[in-house]
C-alpha cells in the first residue's frame, strides 16, 4: 500500500489562499481548536489504520555542511529566514491509493484558523518511494 | 516465510490455522471473536512450544483459542468459567481434518470480502489464513503495528454476519486471486517473505478449487519466482530480463509453474492470469534472451488485450506489455505508436516512460531514449527502480556521446 507524507509549512508553498498572521498573534480559543484539530487528525488516522507517522519541527534551524579535510564543520542560519520554505511537520500516512492522501490532506486543510473558519492551508502531499524492489520483471 | 529455523515446526503451526479457525467458525463462532482468540492462541504458541511442544498441535491450539473465546465472553462467576471451558474442551478435534482444503477457501471468501478495501483485505488474509502474527504483517508493510492491529479489526467489524460464500460465486474468486497476486508483488521485507506466503496460500488455494485460474496464478507466481535470484547483482542493482543471469533461474520452481499451467490450461477455460503465466513460461524457456518468441509472446498478449472491451482503459498494463512485444516483432517504431495509444491513462507513469525508453534504445535513438529514462526516473516510486532509470539515462547519453 502506497505510503504519503502530509507536509506542513510554516512557510513556503503556494500562495495563501486565506492569508492569516502568525498563530501567535490568533485569539487564544482559536490557538486551542486548532491544536485540538492536530491531535484529532493523528487519532482519526490511527482509529483508520492508516497511521504511520507525526512529527512537529521547531522553526529554529541551522544550515550545515561539510568544512573540508581537517576543518570544523560550516554553519548559517540559512537565506533570509523570513521568506524561505520552512517546513513545520508532517504526517505519514498508509493508504490505498492516491485518491485517498489527497482526501486526507484536504481534511488537513480544513483545520479552524483564526475565528473558528477554515485555515486552507496549502499541504504538500509526496509518495514515500518504496525501498523495497518490485518482484516482478517489467515488461 | 520465516526465517531462522527453530527448534519446532513454526512453518507447520502456520499451517494449522486455517483449519483451527475454520473449525472454531463452523462450530458457531462469531468470525471476529474467533479470528481474535486464535491470534493469542498464536502468540501463546510461539512462546511456550519451542520448550514444551504439544502432543496434539491442533487440538492445543482449538482449545486454547476456545478457553480465549470464554475468557472473553465472561462476566460471570469463576466457576462457571471452569464448566465452560471444560465443557468447550472435548468438541475439538479432528472432525475438521478431512475439510482442509474447504477451510482454507471458506477463509479466504471471508478476508477478501469484496467490500473491503484492498490493505484490509491483504491484512486479514495474511493473519487468519496465512497464520502471520500482527507484528509480522505490520513489518512486512513498514507500518506501526498498532496501525496494522487497528486494520485488522475494523475490517472484521466491517463483515457483518458469518459469510457463507463459495465457489458458485467466480467474482469472489477474482477477488482471492487479486489478493493473492498484491501479496506476491508486496515482495519481501524483514523476517517475512511474503513471495513465498502468497505462493504458499496459492498453492493451499489449487488444493481446494479447480478453477483454472487459481492455478494460473500459481503457476505466474513460481515462474516469475524462479527468476529472482538473477533479478538483483551483489549490490542489489535491478538486473533486467534481457541481461539476467539465466544460470541463476530456479529450474525446479520453473518445471512446476509449467506443469501447473498445463495442468490448468488443458481445463481450456482461458484468463488474464494463465495467459500472463504463459507469457513468463516463454521468458523461462529461452535459453538467451535474443532466442526469446517474440511472436509467440505477442499472440498471447493479443489474447489478454481481447479480454476487456476497452483494454486502454480497463487494462492499460496489457496493453503496455503488448507494446513491447510489438516493439520486438515489427519493430521499436510500431511499438512506439501502441504506446501512443496509452498517453491519456499512463503519460504520467514511470513505467510508460520506461519502456518508451526501452523501445527508442532499441530503435538507436540514444538521445530520445536518455530523456525517456530521465522522465521514467523523475516519476518512480521504488528506490531500485529510480537508481536503475538514471543508470539507464547516464548510459544513454555517455553512448550518444561516443558516436562519431
Amino acid at each position: 500500500m502506497p505510503k504519503y507524507l502530509l507536509l506542513k509549512r510554516y512557510r513556503g508553498g503556494p500562495e495563501p489562499h486565506r492569508p492569516v498572521p502568525p498563530i501567535d498573534q490568533w485569539a487564544p480559543e482559536d490557538v486551542e481548536a486548532h491544536t485540538a484539530f492536530q491531535h484529532h487528525v493523528s487519532e482519526l488516522l490511527e482509529s483508520n489504520g492508516e497511521y504511520v507517522d507525526a512529527q512537529a519541527l521547531s522553526p529554529a534551524r541551522t544550515f550545515v555542511r561539510y568544512g573540508g579535510p581537517d576543518a570544523a564543520p560550516v554553519t548559517t542560519d540559512g537565506p533570509h529566514p523570513e521568506t524561505s520554505d520552512l517546513i513545520a511537520g508532517w504526517w505519514i500516512i498508509d493508504v490505498d491509493s492516491h485518491e485517498r492522501a489527497v482526501e486526507l490532506a484536504a481534511y488537513v486543510s480544513s483545520e479552524p484558523g483564526p475565528g473558528g473558519e477554515p485555515l486552507y492551508e496549502w499541504i504538500d502531499v509526496r509518495e514515500v518511494m518504496w525501498e523495497r524492489p518490485r518482484t516482478t520483471d517489467p515488461a | 516465510m520465516i526465517g531462522e529455523p527453530l527448534a519446532w515446526d513454526e512453518a507447520a503451526l502456520r499451517a494449522l490455522v486455517p483449519r483451527v479457525l475454520a473449525g472454531l467458525v463452523r462450530r458457531g463462532e462469531d468470525f471476529d471473536a474467533a479470528e481474535d482468540a486464535l491470534q493469542e492462541a498464536l502468540l501463546e504458541a510461539l512462546r511456550v512450544w519451542p520448550e514444551h511442544p504439544p502432543r496434539d498441535a491442533h487440538a492445543w491450539l482449538s482449545t486454547v483459542a476456545t478457553r480465549r473465546l470464554v475468557d472473553a465472553r465472561r462476566s460471570e462467576a469463576a466457576r462457571q468459567r471452569r464448566e465452560e471451558a471444560v465443557e468447550a474442551e472435548p468438541r475439538v478435534g479432528g472432525a475438521v481434518i478431512a475439510e482442509e482444503g474447504d477451510d482454507t477457501l471458506f477463509l479466504l471468501f471471508c478476508c477478501c470480502h469484496p467490500e473491503l478495501p484492498p490493505a484490509s483485505q491483504v491484512a486479514l488474509t495474511l493473519r487468519a489464513v496465512g497464520g502471520l502474527t500482527t507484528r509480522e504483517i505490520a513489518d512486512a508493510f513498514y507500518v506501526p503495528e498498532a496501525t496494522m492491529a487497528q486494520r485488522i479489526s475494523r475490517a472484521k467489524r466491517a463483515l457483518a454476519g458469518p459469510p457463507a460464500r463459495r465457489l458458485d460465486q467466480p467474482g469472489d474468486l477474482a477477488v482471492v486471486l487479486r489478493v493473492l497476486y498484491l501479496v506476491y508483488t508486496t515482495g519481501h521485507a524483514g523476517r517475512v517473505d511474503l513471495t513465498g506466503e502468497a505462493i504458499r496460500l496459492a498453492r493451499q488455494l489449487t488444493l481446494a478449487t479447480e478453477e483454472p485460474e487459481a492455478r494460473g496464478l500459481l503457476a505466474l507466481m513460481l515462474l516469475n519466482h524462479a527468476r529472482l535470484p538473477a533479478r538483483f547483482d551483489s549490490e542489489g542493482r535491478i538486473v533486467t530480463l534481457d541481461r539476467q543471469d539465466r544460470g541463476l533461474w530456479d529450474t525446479r520452481e520453473i518445471a512446476e509453474g509449467v506443469r501447473v499451467l498445463q495442468s490448468a490450461l488443458a481445463l481450456e477455460r482461458p484468463g488474464r492470469y494463465q495467459i500472463e503465466a504463459a507469457i513468463a513460461a516463454l521468458h523461462d524457456d529461452a535459453a538467451g534472451a535474443e532466442e526469446t518468441d517474440w511472436p509467440q509472446i505477442l499472440a498471447f498478449y493479443d489474447d489478454l488485450v481481447a479480454l476487456t472491451d476497452d483494454p486502454v482503459r480497463q487494462d492499460p498494463a496489457a496493453v503496455l506489455g503488448r507494446a513491447v512485444a510489438v516493439g520486438h516483432v515489427r519493430g521499436p517504431a510500431a511499438g512506439l505508436l501502441e504506446t501512443d495509444r496509452l498517453r491519456e491513462v499512463l503519460g504520467d507513469r514511470h513505467r510508460w516512460h520506461a519502456v518508451r525508453g526501452h523501445l527508442y534504445e532499441l530503435d538507436g535513438d540514444l538521445p530520445a531514449a536518455a530523456t525517456a529514462y530521465v522522465e521514467a526516473a523523475r516519476l518512480a516510486t521504488n528506490v531500485a527502480e529510480r537508481d536503475h532509470l538514471v543508470r539507464q539515462a547516464a548510459r544513454m547519453r555517455a553512448a550518444a556521446a561516443r558516436r562519431p
